[in-house]
Order: C-alpha cells, then sequence, then structure tokens
C-alpha cells in the first residue's frame, strides 16, 4: 500500500493499579468511624467542623487533633443529576450527585443521592446516610445517601444562617443509635484502628500514532524497516519522528536495513509487576545499518555471549501474522560475522 | 542580581513504608522541621513551591490541590514543578528564582514521594500499544549507559561497588536515612545479585517514603536570621531530549551546559578545588564517575579515578554524598531536594554526623528523565561577591 498515505493508528492503552493509602491519624480515624457507621467531622481553631475532616487547619496550619460526632443526617446544599452512570459509581440507577452538608458540620461532603428521580432532588432536600451493609473503613462505607422524612433540624437550613452550628452540635443524644452503633460522644471504637485503604485505579485511552509513526507501522506489517531523514542534520531516524534535535518532521523516507550492531546492552534480572518476559534477557539498543539511532531490542540465541559491537539480525515472525506493530520482529539473534569495531558505533552512546 | 539564601532546611525519616502518615503527614514532618530550622513562623511564609516527580507514582493527579491545606497554601500563591527526577532540585531552583527576582521575600520549597503507595518500576514500565515489551524501569533504562561509560573510560569493575560502600556506610551517619549499613564491604557489594548486568543489587537506590522541604529568603531574611545561612551563588537547569541522533547518554550535553553555566556564575574556574563538598544525584553508582566528568570535576573519562582513589569520601579532596545520598534514602521526588538541602546543610554547619569538617562550598545537583533534565546549585557560608 502508499504507505505516505497511510491513515493514523488508534488502538486502546488501559492501566490500572491497586494504589494504597496511608491515611494518618485524622482520616484514620474517620474511615474507622465509617466503619463502625458513625461520621466524625474535624473541629478547627475558628470553631468551624469540616466533613469530612481536614488534616491541618488552613488558617492556622496546626495539625487537626480534635474529631467531633456529626449525625448520618444533612442537607443538600448543591446537586447535579446523573442519568447514565458509570462503572464504579456509587449507585447504577440515576441518581444525583451532591453536596451534602451534615448536621452539626459547617463545610459540604460530595456523595450520590439514591433520589430516584431527578424531580425528586432539589437544594435543601434533607437526606440521611445508608450504610453499606459491608464496611471495611472506606468511604464506600457510606453506599449513598436517601431522602430523610424526618423533620428538619434546627441548625440543618439549606442557607446555613447559623455559623455556629458547632458548638450547636447537639452530642447528648447520639443521633447514631437507630442504627444501633455507639454510644454519645464515645469516640472509642469497637475494633482495629484504620490505618490504610486501597483505592484501585483504572485509566483508560486511546493511543493514536502519528503521521511519521503509522507509516513506519504500515512498512512493517509488510516485513519492511522504514527510516526517515531528517532535512536539517541529515539523520536517519528509526523509527521516525519529528527530529528532537531540529524541531522538524522527517520527510525522506530511507529503507533501513534489518541487520545492525548492538551498541551497548543491558541483561535483566529482576522480575517486576506487569513484566511480559521471563527474566534474564537480554534488552540491547540496536543501531540498523543506515540508521543514526539505536532502537532497544530483545537478542536471543546467545545467552552469556551478547557484548558490544556484536553483530545481529531481526528475526521475523510468520508473515502470516504480521500486523502493524514492532513485535513483528521476534528478537535479534547474533549473525556470527566478526565484532564491528568500536570506532564505528561511539557515536550512539 | 537579588541575593537568596537558604534559612532552613527539614527532611522525614526515609523508609521504605511511611505507613504511620498520610501524604499530607509526610510533607509536614519535613516541613515543620524546615520551619524551625529556620526560625520562621507561617505568618512570614509569602508563597509555597511543590515538587513531585511522575503523578502515575502515588495515582493522585494533581497532588497539589488537596494538600493545599497541609502545604500551608491557603492565602498564599502555590505553585507545582515536575521535572521528573530531578524536580527536588528544580523545586528549590523555582522557589531560588521567585525570591531573587524580588516577587517574594521568604518561599517555602517543599518535594516528596510516598513510593509504597505504588510501584514506580511499573509505573515507568507501561507498555503503550504500537511497541515492543521491552521497557524494564529505570535500571533497565540505565544499565546500558553504564556499560557504555565503563567501555569508554576503562574504568576497573570495582569502582562502582567502592562508590556503594563509601555511600552506604555515609548513610550510616545520617540518622535520616533510609539506609544504613557501616558494615558493608566491596566484596559483599560484589557477592550481591545482578539486577541489570552491570547494575548489582547493593549498587542501585531504594525505594523509599520520604520529604523535604527548605526556607528560602531574600538578603533582608538572611541577614535577621540568628543562625548562619546557606548563601546560594547560582543556580542552573538545562532540558535536552531524551532521545536524538548522537545523544550522549554518558555525558549529555544538558548536565554539561548546565554545570559550565552554574560554575561561570558562581565566580569558580576550577570547580574541584573551591568545592569542599558535594551531594550529586547517584541512584545507581556508577553514575558517580559519571557525573563528576559531567561536571567538570574531573575529564572525561578520568572520574572513576577520584572514585577509586579515595578522594570522594569524606575527609578526601572532594567529599560526594557524605549524607549517603540517592543510595541511601530515595523519595524520588524528594531525592533531588535532599541533594540541595544536604548541601544546604554542609555550609551551615548543620550537618551532623556526616558533616565535613570547614565546608564552605557546597554543591547541590539533580537530573531526571532519561538523563534529560538538569538542576543544581552552589551555596556557600558567605554571601560572596
Amino acid at each position: 500500500m502508499d504507505t505516505a498515505s497511510a491513515p493514523p493508528l488508534a488502538a486502546p492503552l488501559d492501566i490500572a493499579f491497586d494504589y494504597t493509602r496511608s491515611l494518618g491519624p485524622v482520616l484514620g480515624r474517620f474511615m474507622t468511624g465509617l466503619r463502625d457507621r458513625r461520621v466524625l467531622g474535624a473541629r478547627t481553631a475558628d470553631g468551624r467542623v469540616h466533613v469530612p475532616p481536614l488534616e491541618y487547619d488552613p488558617a492556622t496550619h496546626a495539625p487537626v487533633t480534635e474529631l467531633v460526632p456529626v449525625p448520618p443526617t444533612g442537607t443538600v446544599t448543591s446537586w447535579t443529576w446523573t442519568d447514565q452512570p458509570l462503572d464504579g459509581q456509587p449507585l447504577d440507577r440515576p441518581f444525583g450527585w451532591a453536596l451534602i452538608r451534615l448536621d452539626g458540620a459547617d463545610t459540604a461532603l460530595l456523595h450520590a443521592v439514591d433520589a430516584g428521580t431527578r424531580e425528586s432532588m432539589r437544594t435543601g432536600m434533607r437526606v440521611r446516610i445508608r450504610w453499606a451493609a459491608e464496611r471495611s473503613g472506606h468511604i464506600r462505607d457510606i453506599a449513598c445517601f436517601e431522602p430523610d422524612p424526618g423533620p428538619p433540624r434546627a441548625s440543618g437550613s439549606a442557607t446555613g444562617g447559623d455559623p455556629a452550628t458547632a458548638s450547636d452540635l447537639d452530642t447528648s443524644g447520639d443521633p447514631d443509635t437507630s442504627n444501633g452503633a455507639g454510644t454519645s460522644g464515645d469516640l472509642s471504637t469497637s475494633g482495629e484502628l484504620v490505618t490504610g485503604i486501597t483505592t484501585p485505579i483504572r485509566l483508560s485511552y486511546t493511543h493514536t500514532t502519528s503521521a511519521e509513526e503509522s507509516r513506519y507501522l504500515h512498512a512493517l506489517s509488510e516485513g519492511r524497516l522504514l527510516g526517515q531523514r531528517c532535512p536539517a542534520c541529515r539523520k536517519v531516524y528509526v523509527p521516525p519522528r519529528v527530529c528532537p534535535a531540529d524541531g522538524v518532521p522527517t520527510e525522506e523516507e530511507v529503507p533501513v536495513h534489518d541487520h545492525g550492531t548492538v551498541t551497548t546492552f543491558c541483561v535483566v534480572n529482576v522480575p517486576f509487576a506487569g513484566q511480559r518476559l521471563d527474566p534474564p534477557y537480554v534488552v540491547a539498543q540496536v543501531l540498523l545499518d543506515g540508521a543514526d539511532i539505536p532502537i532497544p531490542h530483545l537478542i536471543l540465541g546467545a545467552a552469556g555471549e551478547v557484548r558490544m559491537g556484536m553483530r545481529v539480525a531481526a528475526v521475523w515472525r510468520d508473515p502470516a501474522t504480521w500486523s502493524t506493530t514492532p513485535e513483528n520482529i521476534a528478537h535479534f539473534r547474533p549473525t556470527g560475522e566478526p565484532d564491528a569495531p568500536y570506532e564505528s558505533y561511539q557515536e550512539h552512546l | 542580581m537579588r541575593r537568596a539564601a537558604v534559612l532552613g532546611t527539614g527532611q522525614t525519616q526515609h523508609q521504605t513504608r511511611r505507613t504511620d502518615v498520610s501524604m499530607a503527614g509526610l510533607c509536614r514532618e519535613a516541613i515543620d522541621r524546615a520551619l524551625a530550622d529556620a526560625g520562621v513562623d507561617w505568618p512570614q511564609i509569602d508563597a509555597v513551591v511543590l515538587g513531585k516527580a511522575p503523578d502515575l507514582f502515588e495515582g493522585v493527579m494533581m497532588p497539589e490541590l488537596f494538600l493545599a491545606d497541609a502545604l500551608g497554601a491557603a492565602g498564599r500563591p502555590l505553585l507545582r514543578v515536575h521535572t521528573a527526577g530531578s524536580v527536588g532540585g528544580a523545586t528549590g531552583v523555582v522557589a531560588t528564582s521567585l525570591v531573587r527576582a524580588g516577587v517574594h521575600q521568604r518561599v517555602l520549597a517543599v518535594a516528596f514521594e510516598k513510593q509504597s503507595e505504588s510501584n514506580a518500576m511499573w509505573a515507568l514500565s507501561i507498555q503503550p500499544p504500537f511497541t515492543a515489551p521491552i521497557g524494564a524501569g529505570a535500571g533497565g533504562y540505565f544499565a546500558p549507559h553504564v556499560r557504555a561509560y565503563i567501555r569508554r573510560s576503562n574504568a576497573p569493575e570495582h569502582v562502582g561497588a567502592m562508590v556503594a560502600v563509601k555511600d552506604r556506610r555515609n548513610g550510616a551517619l545520617n540518622p535520616n536515612a533510609h539506609l544504613r549499613q557501616p558494615e558493608i564491604t566491596l566484596e559483599s557489594v560484589q557477592a550481591s545479585p545482578m539486577l541489570w548486568d552491570p547494575i548489582r543489587y547493593d549498587e542501585t537506590c531504594p525505594s523509599s517514603d520520604g520529604a523535604c522541604a527548605m526556607v528560602i529568603g531574600d538578603q533582608a531574611a538572611a541577614e535577621a536570621s540568628e543562625r548562619p545561612v546557606a548563601w546560594i551563588r547560582a543556580t542552573a537547569m538545562r532540558t535536552e531530549p531524551t532521545y536524538f541522533a548522537g545523544k550522549d547518554h554518558v555525558n549529555p550535553r544538558a548536565g554539561a551546559e548546565a554545570a559550565q553555566a552554574l560554575w561561570q556564575a558562581a565566580g569558580i574556574t576550577d570547580p574541584l578545588a573551591e568545592v569542599d563538598v558535594a551531594e550529586i544525584y547517584v541512584p545507581f553508582s556508577w553514575f558517580e564517575p559519571m557525573w563528576l566528568e559531567n561536571l567538570g570535576f574531573a575529564e572525561a573519562g578520568h572520574g572513576w579515578k577520584l572514585t577509586e582513589s579515595g578522594e570522594t569520601q569524606i575527609g578526601g579532596r572532594l567529599p560526594v554524598n557524605p549524607s549517603g545520598g540517592v543510595l541511601c534514602s530515595n523519595p524520588i521526588g524528594a531525592s533531588g531536594m535532599l541533594r540541595f538541602a544536604e548541601a544546604a546543610r554542609q555550609v551551615m554547619g548543620r550537618a551532623g554526623e556526616h558533616q565535613v569538617a570547614g565546608a564552605k562550598t557546597a554543591l547541590g545537583h539533580a537530573y531526571g528523565g532519561g538523563s534529560q533534565f538538569f538542576s543544581m546549585w552552589v551555596v556557600s557560608d558567605t554571601a560572596g561577591r
């Protein structure tokens, strides 16, 4: 095909990792509270109660040490609606994303409200925590909020007229007792303190190649290695790219041989997450004949014998399997030719 | 140009896992110590600069957002700096520039990494489509260039192990160091497993949780300080592409040009004679001789001779990494700032057990990416010219 007009290639790139979070003393107590169906807020020097808690007072910068319980009921201060929930969101049916100021708190918590329909959502609506059946000390211990039919509390007005809600916090009648957890003002926990959480994170991209890279990959699918010469420095780049030194696109196509010289290499003996080859294996910088920059690739069939200057050749996979990928070349193998003299590749180290 | 000085430094206890603190708590451990060391309190801080390596390391996009409270940024300018492994140094340079430009009187610079929350090697080996699966983290990236250095310089094989022995023993003098190995020997290093041939296990940096902070002030702030300060005589940063035809991976041009600019700005003509101690970013042992050459302390091909002759030990002509360096503590985002801060501590006379006697002028150095970003500074005990 006419590789000059090759369309860009695109493919998904999905990466994921189960990150961990050390919580520290403040968030650790907050998460422990959630596990025990109790919400704790952080009281800062100005008397305000922050839910979720802050670790440091934004005004004085001092560490937060005082945590106070707040009830599981609150008021929606603002909201939006999602008709099509995404994977991993709190609910699998349409729901409201709301800022919810819990009674006794001065700040709002973002969470889901299982209101059924958009028409049921309103700023100022009263909501209550629906606890998850299984709780581990995680924000997901709050499954979501649900409309609360109960009477509004005095300090829970939608406009938040009373700035002294923290001092008004009623701890004499523990609002959590209806859920059967804890006693009034008692911050002790029934189990181990939660010190860490796991937060699996997935990222999904569509990776699209440049025009230069697309031409290279289409040539590879035909078993050819394609270089391009920079019009400014005259260097031949494999794979082709906008010249990193001169900042200009490379245009002139230059066929490159699938034989080359090992400039330098590394023996990988170490296993690691996501590794696709079993160590040990050799990753070498291979300067293809006719190119001015080496490509990294595997050298097989020469255990313990790989050396700087070794002459190697590409080992192509079965042409029936070729596609637009550098994996059409399985690896490189020694050719048995005499080693290239050091002077011939020393400028490429 | 206006003068600037390091008023104080602070760092955490670096270790594999700091599960006792959050990212915020880790930063504050360093910040609180830096403020105390500088003898200043929050009202005197005008701006905050945060440095951290790739967001994928902890999986937190733009950590400066959720850390703003902990960093004391409310009501102040907050800048995030990101230049891969060199970011701690670059953060110090940015903070210095804000002071020397006359924008702020006192700037808090902070850098951190909490490597235990993720896996940096995984993050550095992501496999995009249309590529071959050959990445093997930082060790796999740098090992071929170490091999090229050994070939080019004809350095004896034991030089890398000598660096590891020196740095780990130095680390034993540093209570903040992650690895403290006073008993390590050349033989034990050489007997350790070969991970990324030619790099052995004992010649690689650890994976650490840690943070570092510095308070940088203007001349008035420095002169008002009751304790000795570290005057910043010069800073330099340079960048080059990760790959280009003819790139010198052993002796990168950006590093050499940064060093040249640094020495010129500091009025230093013979770095080996005029610098008393150097904190150089050495994540793999062989980078000590490589950077000694790149920085101009030795001619190309001769850096290993300084190491082999013992001149880079404490007591030698140019002690390198008396703190133990990156080989002993590697909270990646903070590692560069640790080099800058340790250089400052030396000329302030506050380096404790690993103090180099009589240190008046010190280098702090960092690099990042595929030897792509370079940042460095020279600090002295007097303001100089």
